[in-house]
This record gives structure tokens, sequence and C-alpha cells, in this order.
């Protein structure tokens, strides 16, 4: 296969440049399928926007999580301030990793100050990874560079430790094919892990063709049709229970693109009409190439179309436009933040930070249990109806939700 | 030069956009990088206001904003926001990119303004300084370019309506509440107090009375003197100053008695309001201390603070006096200014005359944390601060009491400890903790 990732480059290429993602669209979800497939997908810029977030929250997040490393933002104090949410998910998560007693997350911030945005503030992280190390005995320290110190100028690649054993894998599985793409292709390329070119496991026709890649790549294709026998035989029955008291209800979807695409799969095989999505961007093929690998088309394929599907660059004002008129039976969110608009419309609202709790057969009974508990247990959000306040405009809320993005859909 | 600080408790000036998300109907405009707002709000975890949180606008500077600035795109933001945010100011707080690329944003919300729109515009470069001392700034520039404008001109000045600049709205994560306590003490005393930020504040209207009022009342121990000293500068208003957070009936009795001479309001009138607030007061604690001395197994009996200046003063003041827990080490983390440093160890000094509290001030609370792990105290110990001292009270075997930001592992609504209800509800919480340690 001939190389798609540049690892010549000490810098991850931006998904714009490399994948052709796009952060604005207003349309339906297979036609968005069609012109990412057929390599005509046009971003639409946005005149007005809201807070996003920046790639040093997603950087630190990953290697927070690394048991004996340490962190430091190489910045502003500012732009580490959020970090101590990893230290939270870590402890909280750690015991589904194996982490028996959670050590404390050692996570510093060079505190750049205007004099160094002036002469540079190399030596200030030099002395700060000294003292890191004494400090710590950290195995790793891992530099999170900043708009300042870019801005600046500062070179960090002089520093870290490496610390893997990621190349002698069998193969990569990843199930956030957003935040997995560039590491799955990237070691299939430099180190021949084979990555497994199937979206992940969610609904039922998706979980069984995940599976038998899974078995086909470790050459396990007995195991796994034993294994979705015994899986299929459990689970089945109660999710088609769950279909009959599901069925005909509708749902919105709010999610990062790839976890957004799973959602969707999950809700239309619990017989849900999925009304429509805001999906936070789109990327039309991911690092590997492979349409096999593309969720939405998957999803569309599987279960037909949804008929507004917007890729909304995680815009609150877009989403609670949106969701105005919708109006859906039910509402699920994955990214903190958005969640509240459901409350705030009294639509029961569902928002599952753990993205296991959806994956193959089982978690269709998850979910179906958790939206018919979301749907039964209403009063909270009916009441949140009568008295919360709204800070958007009315203008805004009889606008066309694309209003604000340039060009045609 | 600033050093390397490990577990951060406070935001980059940008943080600041909190006081604005805090005043009823403003809404923060932010000409920075994508992640900033997020970053702000993520760090206090709770409270999103009218406008807050993920509703704030952003240009999301992108390296092309970098490469040819980004004035063009924020005026186009700002237009957006006026159509799009049901609000009656936008204040514009830029970040480090737009400040290090040069964007004349002062010009482009002159322009605004000039369009007849309310907008305010604040330099909050993070690199710049931290969210407790641009509080100030953005303050003074809603003053300058805001409230002087709108203020009734020739206005009789009000002896008995105050300012009040106290809790700085998210970093103290218990400032509704505080706010809320300072504003019934101030009102007993016969004032009428503008609060300025929360529910309990008039919002807008409110902001642009500030002129009238007779006087100026900061509780802190340094942020916000700089919003004092400009408006004794700019409308004559004196100011009183008391440095640190009163809790309970000693320090809240002091802090009225000072008020009612600083305003000169009748003595008999504020000595009766303070007789009655004492009598509640010190009738539960004395209720506490039936329970501390009849409880038959183990309390905390010392205590370390890892908070800004204002806890650790008054926290130390009310916890030694009126519950009988000792301070042993402090540690003060809110990178207090050096000039301020000598007149708050004197103010925790006073605290006692016949023991010595040990203070630190350094942000780099990794410090603090190796101090305490390296501390020996005969008997039980509480430690109070932020989410990021539970694992070490574990490890350490002491009470915890998270009550200062990022606080993750709790839950505030309008829980305040300011104030004689304060000090009740910081002792409830406090034993609620230790005694949820018995099975």
């Amino acid at each position: 296969m001939s190389p798609r990732v540049n690892l010549g480059s000490p810098q991850v290429e931006p998904r714009e440049a490399r994948l052709g993602s796009i952060t604005g669209y207003a349309g339906s979800a297979e036609e968005l399928v069609r012109r990412s497939h057929g390599k005509c997908l046009k971003e639409r810029r946005r005149s007005f926007s809201q807070c996003l977030g920046c790639s040093t929250s997603n950087a630190a997040c990953t290697v927070i999580l690394i048991q004996d490393a340490a962190v430091i933002s190489h910045g502003p104090v500012g732009c580490s301030t959020c970090f101590h949410e990893f230290a939270f998910t870590y402890r909280v998560n750690g015991v589904h990793r194996g982490v028996e007693e959670p050590t404390q997350r050692r996570i510093f911030t060079t505190n750049l100050d205007e004099k160094d945005t002036v002469f540079g503030g190399a030596r200030k992280l030099a002395e700060a990874i000294r003292e890191v190390h004494r400090r710590t005995g950290a195995k790793a320290v891992f530099v999170l560079t900043t708009c300042a110190s870019g801005i600046i100028g500062d070179d960090p690649y002089a520093t870290v430790e490496s610390l893997s054993h990621a190349s002698e894998a069998v193969a990569t599985v990843q199930i956030c094919a957003t935040l997995g793409s560039y590491l799955g292709a990237a070691l299939e390329q430099a180190y021949g892990v084979p990555e497994i070119r199937s979206a992940a496991p969610y609904g039922i026709g998706q979980t069984e063709r995940w599976w038998r890649e899974f078995g086909r790549l470790t050459g396990k294709q007995l195991e796994v049709e034993a294994l979705l026998k015994e899986e299929r035989a459990e689970w089945l029955p109660r999710i088609d229970e769950l279909r009959q008291k599901l069925s005909g209800k509708t749902a919105f979807v709010a999610a990062g693109a790839s976890h957004g695409h799973a959602l969707i799969a999950v809700l239309r095989e619990l017989g849900l009409e999925v009304r429509g999505a805001a999906v936070f961007h789109h990327d039309p093929l991911y690092d590997n190439g492979a349409p096999t690998a593309d969720a939405l088309c998957g999803a569309v394929r599987d279960y037909g179309d949804v008929p507004r599907y917007q890729v909304c660059n995680k815009q609150e004002f877009e989403l609670v436009n949106i969701l105005n008129r919708e109006r859906p039976d039910v509402f699920l969110a994955r990214h903190g933040g958005m969640t509240s608009w459901g409350a705030r419309f009294g639509i029961p609202t569902v928002l599952v930070g753990d993205e296991h709790f959806g994956m193959n057969y089982r978690g269709l009974v998850n979910y179906g249990a958790r939206i018919l508990d979301a749907l039964e247990n209403d009063e909270f959000v009916t009441n949140l109806a009568r008295h919360a306040s709204v800070p958007y405009t009315r203008w805004w809320l009889e606008q066309a939700p694309d209003a604000f993005l340039e060009g045609e859909s | 030069m600033r050093g390397m600080i490990e577990q951060e408790r406070f935001a980059c000036a940008l943080g600041a956009m909190q006081t604005v998300v805090a005043i009823p109907r403003a809404v923060p405009v932010l000409h920075s990088g994508p992640g900033c707002g997020t970053m702000v709000s993520r760090f206090f975890g709770q409270g999103a206001g009218h406008a807050g949180g993920n509703t704030v606008p952003c240009t999301n500077a992108t390296e092309a904003d970098v490469v040819f600035g980004g004035e063009g795109r924020l005026r186009e933001v700002l237009d957006g926001t006026a159509k799009v945010i049901d609000a009656d100011l936008q204040v514009v707080l830029t970040g480090c990119t737009a400040d290090i690329v040069g964007d004349d944003a002062g010009e482009v919300v002159r322009g605004i303004r000039a369009s007849g729109r309310d907008a305010v515009h604040v330099s909050a470069a993070g690199f710049k300084s931290n969210n407790l001392v641009s509080h100030s700034r953005v303050v003074n520039a809603i003053v300058d370019q805001y409230v002087d404008g709108k203020a009734r001109k020739g206005a009789w000045r009000d002896p008995r309506l105050v300012n009040v600049f106290a809790s700085v709205p998210f970093q103290d994560p218990f400032w509704k509440g505080n706010l809320r306590e300072l504003k019934r003490l101030l009102e007993g005393l016969g004032l009428r107090a503008n609060i300025l930020f929360g529910p309990e504040s008039g919002g807008l209207a409110e902001w642009v009375t500030i002129p009238e009022a007779g006087f100026n009342l900061l509780v802190s121990a340094w942020a916000g003197l700089d919003i004092v000293r400009h408006l004794e500068e700019k409308y004559e208003q004196p100011f009183l100053h008391f440095p640190y957070l009163p809790i309970g009936g000693n320090e809240t009795t002091r802090l009225l008695r000072q008020v009612a001479d600083f305003a000169e309001l009748d003595r008999s009138v504020a000595e009766a309001f303070i007789a009655r607030e004492e009598v509640g007061f010190y009738e539960e604690i004395q209720d506490l201390a039936t329970f501390l001395l009849e409880f038959r197994y183990n309390l905390p009996e010392h205590y370390h603070a890892i908070h800004d200046a204002g806890y650790v003063v008054g926290l130390a003041k009310f916890l030694l006096h009126e519950v009988g827990i000792v301070p042993k080490e402090q540690f003060i983390v809110d990178d207090t200014p050096e000039e301020f440093q000598e007149a708050i160890r004197r103010e925790l000094a006073a605290t006692s005359g016949k023991r010595e509290i040990p203070v630190t001030f350094d942000p780099d609370a990794g410090l603090a944390q190796e101090a305490i792990r390296g501390a020996s105290h005969r008997g039980r110990g509480l430690l109070i601060g932020s989410g990021w001292d539970k694992l070490l009270a574990h490890e350490n075997g002491l009470d915890f009491l998270s009550a200062a930001v990022p606080s993750p592992y709790r839950l505030v609504l309008t829980t305040g400890y300011l104030g004689y209800r304060g000090g009740l509800r910081l002792i409830e919480d406090i034993y609620d903790r230790v005694l949820a340690t018995y099975k």
C-alpha cells in the first residue's frame, strides 16, 4: 500500500489537509457519504462561531493516562487548566484498565509570561524538565506545546523518551476512528501492524462484520463464529423486546463524528427513527483510505438515510436551533455542554461517556434500557422546561440552522 | 520571571471571561484560539450562567488569522453575536494569539460602540497575567467603557449605597453564596449593596449606578484592589479594605463594625443587628461544643489549607478560635504579588498571640503537597484544598474538604462560607466529611 501518513515530519498534518475533513455541512447523511466517496466534499465556512476545543487538551488526555509519565504544558498557565479533568478520568476509569492503585497524575505548566514571549521560553522548558525529573522520577516526560510557545518559535524536540511496544502487536484495534485513524495507519505503515479496516462494532450488522474481520486478522475465525453464536442466543431476544417498546420513537444525536455514527447505528437498530444529527466534523475517509472503515456509510447502507445531518463543529447555536425545530422524543449527546439543551426543551436526554456501553449485541440492550428509562423518567426535564432560560434570540431560532454557513448546501 | 507550576489552581488572564459570565445578560466574546474558552469553563467545571460555557462566542483564531490578522473575523463574530445571543453587553476579551499578532481589537470595539451597540474590550492575553489579576481589568474596562457613559449625569451620591467587590466569580467556588450573605449583612446594617455579580445582583442596571455609591467595600486579600483604587481615582469614592474572608462570629462582627464606622452609620442600629445575628450563631456553636467534647471517637485536631490568601487567613481565624481546629502549615497558591505578602503574613500572625502559623506563598502547589507529605503532627488532621488534593489526603490519612478550584469532587450551587451563616455551613461540611468516615 502506498504511504498515506507522513511520518517524516515530527508534526501530524492536520486532518483537514491530510484527509480533506470538513466542519460545516447541512443536508442528508446519504448525500454527505456520496460526496465524501466522490471526492467532492466542500467546506462551508461559518461567519459566526462559538468556543471549540483545541489540540492540546486532546493530546493531554492521551498522555496523562499513561501510568508512569509526567506531562508539561509549555505555555501560559491557562493552556493546561482543564487537565485536572483527565486526572479525574484516570482515577475513575483506572479500574477498567487494570490500574489497582491510582497514582497522582503529575501535571505541570512552564507558566510562560510576557518576557518569555519576547526572549523565548526554551530555557524555562529545559529547567522545568529537570525539575519534573527530580520531583517525579517519571519514565517519560511529555511536552505539549501551545499557541503562545508555537508562535514565539520554541522548539521542544529534544526531550521526550520513547515508551512503546505498540510495534510488536498482532493488530491495531481502535473504536474511535476520529482519534485512532492516524495512529492505526501509522503503525501499519511503519511496522506492518495490520489495522482492522472495519468500522467499530455498533449495531448488529457492523458487530458481525467487525468480529469476523478481527477473526480473520488474528486467525481465530472459528472462535469468532462460536462467540457470535453464543452472543446472538443470549442477546437477540432481549433486543427484540426493546425494539417493540422503542419502535417509532424519534431521536436526535449530537456527538463527535465517529461516535455519532455509532449512536445512529445503535438507535436505528433499536427501531428508533433518527430525525437528525449534529456531528462535530466529517472525515471523507480515514487515514487507511478504506471505505469499509466508514461508519456513516455503513449506517446509511444498513439502516437508510438520516434526513437532517448537520456537521456543526460543536457549535451550540446550531444544535439549539435544530433541536428546537425537531423536538425528538429522545436526545442522545456524547459531549459535555450539549445535554442541557435537551433538558431545557423538556426532551429526555441521555449522555453516556463510556464508548464501550453501546458496543456489540449487549450494547444494544444497554442503550435500549437506558433510553427507556429516560423516556419513562421524564418528570425532571418536563419540569425544567417550564422554568429554563434560553440565551438565544427569537430571531435566531427562526432562521435556518445553516444560516451562518457560507455557500450552498 | 514566573516559574513552573504543578497543579495550577487558577486560570490565565482569559479566565476572567467568567467575570463577564457572572453578570446577568452580559456575554463574553473571545478573540482567541479555539480551545481557550473551553479550557476556562472546564477548569471551573460547574455553572454556565446566562451565556457562558459552550454558548460563548469565539473567533477561534487559526493559523491564517495569526498570519493575516484577525480584526475582520472579530467584527464578523461580534455582528453574529448581536443577532444570535440574547444579551445586553458584549465584552471582548483578546487572548495570546491576538495579542502577539497585534490585532487592534480596541479599535474594532470602538467601531461597534460608535454604531450604537454596547461593547467593551479587555486585553486578556494568557501570558500577561492570571484571572485574579484580570478580573480587576475586566471590571475596570466595563466601568470605563460602559458604566461611565451610561451613568446618570449629576446624580446624587448616596452615602447608604455601597459597591461590593469580594469573591472573584467562579475562582471562589462559593462566590454566589458568599455574595448573597454579604449583601444580607450589609442590608442588615441599613445599607444598600451593589453586589454586581450573580443572581442577587440587579445586572447591568445596577452596574450603571456604581458612580452613585457613597463608598466601595473590598473583601479580599489583594485581588480587586485595582478596582477600588481605580474607582477612588475616577469617582472620588473612598474604599474600605477588609483583607480576608470573614467567616463566623468574631470576624463577621469585626467587618460589620468597620463598615458601620466607615459609613458613619447609626451605631445602635448596627449593634442591634450584630447582637441578633450573634445570638443565633453562638447558639449553634454551643451545640457544636457539646458535640466536639462528647464525641467519644476521633475528630480532626489540626489542619492544612492550600488556598488563596483570603481563605487561608479567614479559615485560620475561624477554625482556631471558633471550632478549635489548629492551623498547621498553610499554603497560599494564588500567586499573591510580592507587595501584598508582608501584610498577609502579619494578618495571619495576628490570628493568635501564642502560636506561630507557618505560611508559604507559591503557586506551585506540587511543592505544597511535598511539604504536607513530609509534615507530621500528632492527632487526626484535615486538609482543605482543591480536587488535586484528594489523593494526598487519602495517602496521608487526612480528612478532606474540597473548597477550592478545580473541584470535580463536589457540586456547589449556592453554598457560601462567608458570614455567620457561612461559618455554620463550613462546620457542617467539615463534620459531614469526618462523620462519613465512620461505618
